[in-house]
């Protein structure tokens, strides 16, 4: 029970209070750009949350047992980058061959975060905390419940942006500084939930 | 220089780079998906507004279902001629002329011709102005003037002068983005020749459309008479032309006494 209500815990840190975009700002460029129709978002961060989870997958291996042991674990990046480029690229094979209906709902979204700080931030922020406490299920849910979190800030953050549209909005400030504004409120809002899953579950 | 130190390194990163690409090389070719050749061209010949004006979703929904005959070409109103001329090309048929449609704003209630039934002060937008009792002008059938079609014009096709939204027919590209953004529903597309048209939307009896726009359609049956074509049928107080059949003779233009039914000369005669 005991290890349940861990990864219980980790799973809503991810979420709320270390959401990757509105607390450590990691994968703003969807965050902004493909926010304006729920729809999309919702695309957009399924197919993150599943890049996410398969990169993790892959990537923490591959340190724990290939970098670590021979002392490249300097080249994380470098190695993370190929790697995760890689995934993504059988992935799409793949669903494309045998889930066609999954590769058209994906659609432009799965190569395009192929690059995303987010993903790549997962897999190295997972790694960090594997010094603490983070064993391979532990950092697997972590990085699902980073998706989910994406998913739920870029869902909030489109419903957000409907309501900007029939705003009365200064043209100074119309477009992208009305976003960005916006974006900083929902980040602020979420500042709230701080040490919540501590208190709720420690 | 320690080259115990780098090799390990480089030979790493690079192994899992081959493992990679070979898995990749071969994935690609174990899973590789057919795809249509023909496809691909006639999607490229098209030009990717992905608009949806030919009812297929999207560029490449046209593009397959043309594949398959199962479209007929000449729909895609923003490629025109110039697409219709690189599809035939590729799939061997002999080239159809695109038969163009352009957008037209039926209502002439500029600022001149109806009144305003309150002094509107909120959101500049249609939408927003339709939802408070019909919005501001006299009559509640007729354009707003503030703009929300010529804001989602893609082409800049659309300005709105002095109350009432115009299209340019030389710019509009037949897209139908502005007809689904008026909240009143007087945008329509006409196809692009010499024709009469009813540039009014009015349904009301004709002494109260007559009080609310002064060059209201009053539904008096003068075009109807006078149409040798039979193309023009009044409903509900409103005058229709079946631009099918009319034959761009002018008769209904010189018979309508309110000046609503006007000519429309297609791009080439202006």
């Amino acid at each position: 029970m005991i290890e349940v209500k861990a990864l219980v815990a980790v799973f809503l840190a991810a979420i709320l209070t270390e959401n990757y975009v509105l607390n450590k700002f990691l994968g703003i460029c969807p965050f902004l750009g493909v926010s304006k129709k729920v729809n999309t978002a919702l695309g957009m961060s399924a197919a993150v949350t599943f890049v996410m989870v398969i990169a993790t997958a892959v990537t923490y291996p591959i340190y724990m047992n290939l970098l670590l042991p021979t002392g490249l674990d300097y080249l994380q990046t470098i190695v993370f980058i190929l790697v995760i480029a890689g995934l993504v690229q059988l992935v799409e094979t793949i669903l494309k061959k045998y889930i066609p209906s999954l590769y058209n709902s994906l659609g432009i979204y799965l190569p395009l975060i192929t690059t995303n700080c987010a993903v790549l931030g997962v897999t190295m922020l997972v790694i960090e905390k594997s010094s603490e406490s983070f064993g391979y299920v532990e950092a697997l849910v972590n990085s699902f419940g980073a998706g989910i979190g994406f998913l739920v800030a870029m869902v909030m953050f489109a419903g957000v942006r409907q309501r900007l549209e029939s705003c009365d909005i200064p043209k100074s400030i119309q477009g992208l500084p009305i976003t960005l504004v916006a974006a900083s409120l929902v980040s602020l809002s979420f500042l709230g939930f701080s040490g919540l899953v501590e208190n709720m579950l420690g | 220089m320690d080259f115990s130190m780098i090799l390990p390194a480089v030979l790493i990163v690079s192994g899992i780079g081959l493992i990679i690409g070979l898995v990749l090389a071969i994935a690609s070719a174990v899973m590789a998906v057919p795809t249509d050749e023909v496809v691909e061209a006639i999607t490229e010949a098209l030009p990717g507004a992905n608009c949806g004006a030919c009812g297929y979703s999207g560029c490449a929904g046209y593009a397959k279902a043309l594949k398959e005959g199962k479209a007929k070409l000449g729909v895609c109103s923003p490629g025109g001629d110039e697409a219709v001329m690189a599809i035939s090309e590729i799939l061997g048929v002999e080239a159809t002329s695109v038969c163009r449609t352009v957008a037209l704003v039926h209502c002439m209630g500029s600022c001149d011709n109806t009144d305003t039934r309150m002094d509107y002060q909120g959101i500049s937008s249609c939408a927003a102005a339709a939802a408070l009792h019909g919005g501001n002008s006299s009559c509640s059938f007729g354009c707003l003037g503030l703009g929300d079609c010529e804001k989602v014009c893609p082409y800049g096709a659309i300005t709105v002068c002095n109350g009432v939204a115009r299209v340019d027919s030389s710019l509009c590209k037949g897209c139908s983005l502005c007809i689904a953004s008026c909240p009143k529903h007087i945008i329509s597309l006409t196809t692009d020749v010499r024709q009469g048209v009813v540039r009014c939307s009015n349904t009301d009896k004709g002494a109260q459309a007559r009080k609310v726009c002064k060059v209201a359609c009053i539904g008096c049956k003068r075009c109807e008479k006078v149409c040798e074509a039979g193309a023009i049928t009044v409903t509900n107080f409103k005058a229709v032309v079946d631009g099918a059949k009319c034959n761009g003779c002018g008769a209904c233009v010189e018979a309508c006494t309110q000046g609503c039914v006007t000519m429309y000369l297609p791009v080439t005669e202006k």
